[in-house]
């Protein structure tokens, strides 16, 4: 069994696969969403203290869930791309750093206007958010990172580097984080404790989270199959495939 | 003892050579020669362990050997385009810490003969950074003899070196063969060889 | 003659001959250009003397910043002595040799980073507490200010070389290797300012210094492995 699935490691094999997938994957992404954001718009209740500004929670949080659980994703790939030394791995590493960067931004960016209506204030320094923002210039230093190394090999293995150094940082990054806030907890509402959950709430968040991961899916996929062509295009498989014939 | 199987270099997108397969005996120096952009550099750094071949194999005393190999690392000495000499030391601080790297520390007196056999014994305390280059050149072929490796990586040897630096290499050279060493030297001129000792390369735009 | 020719004997296996090797070369190297150590310190000292010209004079909200400064500078003039670690022996072709050397690697990078936190850490180490005297802090926390430096910039010289070894050679290495460092520097500063804000305060320093003392225990450990394999990247 394993056998069978070692043959899709090469780039050649492993784009016609990635471009089936995908299909189905954006298909359920979409399916989901669908099914979330009604959850989170129209059946959840509306919160007593926060009225309807919280729903914005359903993209927030599994945007923030997402840019952590890829970050991860991204070191594991890179852990194989070190240890195999093979291209594939790299490349998927590579693949992931966009999507990873925008669930950050995402989450930063939904999380000031939760906070604006919220508690007055688009930035309040709370742990969560902090971190995140910690975490989008982690993603950043990697792509900053490939974009200046033009050897592809070079490229690969010091953001493999770098992706490992960060992963066994972040949990230390949080921690700090988590601690200094405690320190300087001042009296204002504590931004860190989201509204008590409805179940209702909670299923809704974790279909829309579901969703974003097959989103995220689904969009590696794609920008892998563009980074395989660009990279492989000196081999007579790329130059017959029909995107690039014609092209 | 050197072997070389089936190597290839890809530098970008453009692949500098295939397939090339050669083998170096004890006593014996492969010269490298081609025009410029052919990969004499790459192959050299290779056989240095430097940087992985994009395929085939090197094999050391029988053994394969990837780059930075333990092995590789203890029997190669590497010269490349850059003396390796720190413009803060003088010369005689430059030669002991190039051989205590090797892992051979040499007294104060080998070092002061090493500088006297390569004609540096007056610029023994100057600092690297007002010495010419065929003088660093020069500090280069004493740390070549003093640290007495087996295999002799020479990217560009002759280059800065004038015609009594180059009659030096060729004695250097020619001891070291003599002795059962091995070289890979990449050069444009002659080195001044006996043929008998000496197997040729030719790289070739691919 | 012959024997010469041996592979280099086995005591090339241990590392402590290659540290004391860097560390001895990469000291003797700062200390004959002086004036660069001397440049990085004045760095420090001016960054800091920034801030209160920026904001206020007034000693209460100097004594509330002058923690976060203090340290914020630290880091700013490490980063701008962390280039140098690597990229001055890539450029004369030393670093080459190095890599070849039949000593671990990791023990010569371990000894660079020694020796960079000995010509770039320590100073800071002392002149700190002399800067900090300009933000109205007690010599006890003052003290404190030293100690969290002592320990914390180790960590900021380890990090930081695996910066230095990814960035080598690259284009703006210095503004990228910045990006690449400061949220790995979060921690010790959170818990470098927070021992000195604690002991300001009077809460005491003891649980942020031994957090800052673990983190160097971490550093210590994976760091110079990682800097080492960025070297090898490096130069391949």
């Amino acid at each position: 069994m394993a056998t069978s699935w070692f043959r899709y490691s090469s780039p050649a094999s492993f784009y016609p696969l990635a471009g089936r997938m995908i299909r189905w994957f954006a298909a359920a992404a979409a399916l989901l969403a669908v099914a979330g954001l009604v959850i989170g718009l129209v059946v959840a209740p509306t919160d007593a203290t926060q009225s309807d500004a919280y729903r914005i929670i359903f993209i927030h949080v599994p945007a923030a869930w997402m840019s952590m659980f890829l970050y991860v994703v991204m070191a594991a790939w890179s852990a194989a791309a070190l240890g195999f030394n093979t291209r594939l791995s790299a490349m998927m590493a590579q693949a992931i750093a966009p999507t990873g960067a925008l669930m950050t931004f995402i989450a930063l960016w939904t999380g000031a206007f939760w906070g604006r209506p919220t508690w007055g204030t688009y930035w309040a320094w709370d742990a969560r958010m902090t971190s995140e923002l910690i975490l989008l210039f982690l993603y950043l230093g990697i792509i900053a990172l490939r974009n200046a190394i033009d050897e592809p090999r070079r490229a690969d293995k010091a953001c493999a580097v770098l992706a490992l150094t960060g992963v066994v940082n972040v949990p230390i990054i949080y921690f700090s984080v988590y601690w200094w806030n405690t320190l300087h907890q001042g009296s204002s509402v504590s931004v860190t404790r989201a509204p008590s959950m409805a179940a209702i709430m909670l299923a809704g968040m974790l279909v829309m989270a579901l969703a974003a991961w097959f989103y995220a899916i689904a969009v590696i996929l794609a920008r892998v199959r563009i980074i395989i062509v660009e990279r492989e295009r000196g081999a007579s498989w790329v130059a017959s495939l029909r995107e690039v014939r014609h092209a | 003892m050197l072997e070389a199987q089936k190597l290839a270099a890809r530098r970008g997108f453009s692949t500098l050579f295939t397939g090339l397969s050669f083998r170096v005996a004890p006593g014996e120096a492969l010269v490298v020669t081609g025009a410029n952009g052919t990969g004499k550099t790459t192959l050299l750094r290779m056989l240095a362990g430097l940087t992985a071949p994009a395929a085939g194999e090197i094999q050391w005393r029988g053994k394969r050997v990837g780059s930075f190999d333990p092995q590789l690392r203890a029997a190669v000495a590497f010269s490349g385009h850059l003396p390796a000499l720190k413009d803060g030391l003088t010369a005689e601080e430059n030669l002991a810490s190039l051989v205590a790297l090797e892992g051979s520390p040499a007294a104060s007196d080998d070092i002061a003969h090493a500088l006297d056999e390569v004609a540096l014994s007056r610029q023994r305390t100057l600092p690297a950074r007002v010495l010419s280059q065929g003088q660093c050149r020069r500090i280069g072929l004493a740390r070549l003899s003093l640290a007495a490796r087996p295999l002799w990586v020479l990217d560009e040897p002759l280059a800065a070196l004038d015609a009594a630096g180059s009659a030096l290499l060729a004695r250097l050279l020619g001891r070291h063969l003599a002795n059962g060493g091995l070289a890979v030297i990449a050069t444009h001129a002659p080195l001044g060889l006996p043929e008998a000792r000496l197997s040729s390369l030719v790289l070739n735009q691919s | 003659m012959a024997a010469a020719l041996a592979i280099a004997p086995d005591r090339t296996d241990t590392a402590w001959p290659a540290l004391r090797w860097a560390v001895a070369r990469d000291v003797k190297l700062a200390l004959r250009s002086r004036a660069e150590l001397g440049v990085q310190l004045l760095f420090y000292v001016v960054v800091a003397s920034l801030f209160p010209l920026a904001t206020t004079p007034e000693r209460s909200t100097l004594t509330l910043i002058g923690p976060g400064v203090l340290w914020v500078a630290a880091l700013l003039a490490s980063l701008l002595s962390l280039p140098r670690l690597f990229a001055a022996d890539h450029a004369d072709g030393t670093l080459e040799q190095i890599v070849l050397s039949p000593y671990p690697l990791v023990a010569l990078v371990g000894g660079k980073i020694v020796a960079h936190w000995i010509t770039t850490g320590l100073p800071l180490v002392i002149i700190a507490p002399l800067v900090g005297l300009q933000y109205a802090l007690d010599e006890e926390t003052l003290s404190v200010l030293a100690f969290a430096l002592l320990i914390g910039t180790p960590i900021l010289s380890l990090l930081g070389a695996i910066g230095a070894a990814l960035t080598l050679g690259l284009r703006s290495s210095g503004s990228l290797l910045a990006l690449l460092i400061l949220p790995l520097y979060v921690p010790v500063l959170v818990f470098g300012a927070g021992a000195v804000e604690a002991a300001r305060t009077g809460v005491g320093a003891s649980a942020h210094l031994s957090l800052l003392g673990a983190g160097l225990l971490i550093a210590c450990v994976g760091a110079p492995f990682a800097a080492a394999a960025a070297v090898r990247i490096a130069l391949d």
